[in-house]
């Protein structure tokens, strides 16, 4: 593909390289921008990606594998739309996963990406594990496999298979069940939701995935879907549409929200901690809900919700996203975003720092112990802090 | 892998040095019009001692060092013009102190303007530094070392008056402080001992600025803007002069531009006032919009537009998406407040003779004793022509500054070329002292203010 045939070619060149992308709201920092803060090198800012490829879409420098890990190093998290001030600000990431997909397709990606994408295609899953292994971890939970029930649970690889995330998805299903909510899951008959291939630029593999998964949903008669993932999340509602998949779909945090909204579940047992809430850039910055985890937090009693310097539209990303939660092209640095963000966690005095997404849940809790914060901070994801609440362990 | 690569790696550690194509690509690029340098090295120390091994490295083997700032003097100067190093110094982003006392901020060189901003916001929110309309991530040392001027230049003058004490590291490797802090542990003051300036202004042709003290001054808790337009540019001058003898004002801009079209041709002021309350505002106001301007709006000269409360941040960036085509780069010059009329027309015709929306914008420093005026030229960075086009406008305005007897900031090559040309020889020789002296290996960003 040459300049002239990429989608974005009329927009590429706009990027002033101003650096707005790079603040949160307040301009407290730079570090705004996961890839940037982990290198602090102008070819890892937002700006010196667009420019990049640019310049390799117009030969002026070749593909290399440093070229691929900048481009692959943006986790999607999608400050740099949310903080640029010029009208294209909506296409950047889409310029990003473009130019991704031109990788892809000319078989130009680097290594993890490839296994990431292959073990997807082969498995069904990023991490190369068996398929019938998928609903292991809802054993003995008493979690039904879905028949009609009024929702579908849709788990996504990492709950699936991560066993730390593990833990949460059957809480969170043990939850439900207590509150009452008919629902089943699709155990090893689940697939990858695909929203990770989509952000790394395989178009096809992404296409067929959401086509098998709009195809099993309608056999099967799903109505609703609740996800433990945002990334599952924003792939049911903003992509599936595309492959006739319109299911309405919920984050798990706006259906705990709506039960005990609606006093089908008591959180009135209470918990006494200082916690301070991270916002998935799946949830948040991608599809605008930063309310409902706060309002789950702080309807249980005891609960002192602090907020970070950063959040909201202004969080700092873990660093998971985009496949980086696999691909780990930000890892090893104190500079590592997840890193950064629990000391700006540490700083609020919490004690919990609670999470709504079992991708920034393991990066999170993984920078816990790589920065020594095991005895000041416990990384919680929300639906645990509620089954705590619920004596549910 | 040559000797100097391993030398840079030792002293700042592996990620933070590179030769690979796409980190050269990347740093050989202004964001104006100046065509890319490529440098040999792109390094992005964090400590003041890396920054003097790497010139002590550089002095040595005799390679050109480039520092980097925000990157957004859109002239060029931080480029890589000889190759060598460009040195990213955005990793010092420590703000050491403030004190609230003597109203005084030290920072690290890569502190950007945002988080300046920001800091005093959160934390000493009865303090504010004079922010220039760069983007936010503009350095605070950045600025200094090409005089820059913020949104309190009207009260307090260029940004570079507002330095209490550097710290710089010389082109050979030498630290050495300047101001109070040479000789205390307070920064407090640049005077009053032996002024040694030789590092405001330069473009980093003689020493890395690695910590500035600068200084602070009173936020008040009510901000706010004042509007008003007049049609003939010859007013200009007379309603500066009146209104910065009322004292009353915080920043006072005058601008004309051809974007949007209803409006081209008229000439605004804005007028940023500020006050402790609303007994303060209201006769800050009074005194300026009725008691000065009142005349020019009954007699049909003027109109008042409106006074805003709070201030929106300058999105300066907006103007190079005018041709869609994510570039822009201005001449700004220091001129005497008088020549506004002259810089506008005379302006307005090189954008219209280029096919360029013209953009001329002209900020008051100090009690009226100059303005930095500005001629903006937006252009498509994917059009060579339109490239080609802001070139040609900006050299002719260089050339415009000196005929009108202001003084170009911030040059390019090209721009300085003219400076030097018209120079005092005397003072054009003690800068070639100057410069011999600091840098006898003329390592510091080459290319820049050569004497020859």
């Amino acid at each position: 593909m040459t300049l002239a045939e990429y989608k974005y070619a009329d927009t590429i060149h706009r990027c002033f390289r101003c650096g707005y992308c790079k603040f949160p709201v307040n301009w407290m920092d730079v570090n705004n921008c996961p890839a940037y803060a982990r290198f602090r090198m102008e070819t890892y800012s937002c700006g010196g990606r667009l420019w990049l490829t640019k310049a390799w879409l117009s030969n002026e420098i070749d593909w290399s594998e440093h070229l691929a890990q900048i481009l692959y190093s943006c986790t999607a998290c999608k400050n740099c739309e949310e903080k640029c001030p010029l009208r294209f600000n909506v296409d950047i990431f889409n310029m990003i996963q473009a130019a991704r997909a031109e990788m892809v397709e000319r078989g130009l990606v680097p290594a993890a990406v490839k296994e990431f994408l292959e073990n997807v295609q082969r498995h069904g899953n990023p991490y190369g594990n068996a398929r019938e292994g998928r609903g292991e971890w809802s054993q003995e939970t008493g979690i039904e496999q879905y028949q009609g029930q009024d929702y579908l649970y849709y788990v996504g690889c990492v709950g699936s298979y991560d066993t730390r995330a593990q833990q949460t998805a059957r809480t969170l299903g043990k939850v439900l069940l207590r509150s009452g909510v008919s629902f089943g899951v699709l155990g090893s008959e689940e697939n990858c939701d695909g929203n990770e291939v989509n952000a790394l630029g395989e178009e096809t593999l992404f296409e067929m995935l959401a086509e098998e998964n709009v195809r099993k949903f309608k056999d099967l008669g799903v109505t609703n879907i609740v996800t433990l993932s945002p990334h599952s999340y924003n792939a049911f509602k903003n992509d599936y549409a595309k492959y006739d998949g319109s299911f309405p779909v919920l984050h798990y945090t706006q259906l705990l929200r709506d039960l005990i909204t609606d006093g089908k579940l008591d959180v009135s047992g209470g918990m006494n901690a200082r916690v301070t809430y991270h916002d998935p850039c799946f949830l948040g910055r991608w599809n605008g809900e930063y309310d409902a985890p706060r309002q789950v937090l702080s309807a249980i009693p005891g609960i002192e919700l602090v907020e970070m310097e950063k959040n909201r539209e202004s969080t700092l990303c873990c660093g998971g996203g985009g496949g980086n939660f696999y691909t780990d092209f930000l890892g090893g640095s104190e500079n590592s975003p997840a890193r950064i963000r629990v000391r700006e966690a540490a700083t609020t005095g919490a004690s919990v720092l609670a999470v709504a997404c079992p991708n920034c849940m393991t990066m999170l809790e993984d920078a816990v112990k790589a920065e020594g914060l095991e005895d000041k901070l416990v990384v919680k994801d929300v639906s645990e802090i509620v089954g705590e609440v619920c004596g549910i362990g | 892998m040559s000797s100097v690569y391993e030398s840079l790696v030792e002293i700042v550690g592996g990620e933070h040095v590179s030769t690979q194509a796409e980190e050269l690509y990347i740093y050989s690029f202004d964001l104006g019009t100046t065509e890319p340098h490529r440098p040999d090295y792109a390094v992005a120390p964090r400590t003041t001692e890396e920054i003097q091994e790497i010139l002590r490295l550089a002095n040595r083997e005799k390679v050109p060092v480039a520092p980097l700032g925000g990157g957004l003097s859109l002239a060029g100067l931080a480029l890589p013009l000889k190759g060598g190093i460009s040195l990213d110094l955005k990793r010092m982003d420590t703000i050491l102190e403030v004190n609230e006392k003597s109203r005084y901020v030290v920072v690290e060189c890569g502190v950007s303007q945002g988080q300046l901003t920001s800091y005093l916001e959160r934390h000493h929110p009865t303090l504010m530094h004079s922010e220039p309309g760069a983007p936010p991530m503009a350095t605070i040392a950045g600025n200094m070392a090409i005089h820059g001027q913020g949104d309190l230049a009207h009260p307090y003058g260029f940004n570079s008056d507002m330095v209490n004490g550097l710290e710089v590291v010389l082109p050979t490797g030498e630290v050495c402080r300047f101001g109070s802090c040479s000789v205390s542990t307070q920064w407090y003051t640049n005077h009053p001992l032996p002024d040694v300036g030789l590092f405001l202004g330069w473009a980093g042709t003689t020493g890395i600025i690695t910590r500035v003290s600068m200084k602070l001054f009173p936020h008040k808790s009510i901000v706010g803007a004042g509007q008003f337009v007049v049609k003939d540019e010859n007013l200009i001058p007379e309603i500066i002069h009146k209104i910065t003898h009322t004292e009353m004002v915080h920043d006072l801009v005058a601008y004309s531009q051809a974007i949007p079209p209803f409006s081209s041709g008229l000439h605004h002021l804005t007028i940023n006032l500020s006050a402790d309350s609303e007994k303060e505002l209201a006769f800050k106001m009074e005194l300026i919009f009725d008691d000065t301007l009142g005349h020019y709006i009954r007699s049909g000269d003027g109109g008042y537009l409106g006074f805003n409360r709070g201030l929106q941040r300058p999105q300066v960036s907006k103007t190079s998406d005018w041709r869609k085509g994510g570039g822009f780069e201005y001449v700004g010059s220091i001129m005497p407040v008088e020549t506004y009329p002259d810089c506008y027309r005379r302006g307005r015709e090189i954008s219209e003779k280029h096919g360029i929306p013209y953009t001329v914008l002209g900020r008051v420093i100090g009690m009226s004793h100059a303005m930095m005026f500005s001629w903006t030229y937006a252009f498509n960075r994917a059009d060579p022509e339109t490239m080609d086009q802001a070139r040609e406008a900006l050299h002719e305005t260089d050339d415009l500054v000196l005929e009108l007897d202001g003084a170009i900031w911030k040059p390019g090559t090209y721009g300085q070329k003219l400076v030097m040309e018209r120079m005092d020889p005397n003072t054009l020789n003690l800068m070639k002292k100057v410069k011999q002296l600091l840098d006898p290996n003329g390592i510091m960003n080459p290319g820049n203010w050569e004497v020859s």
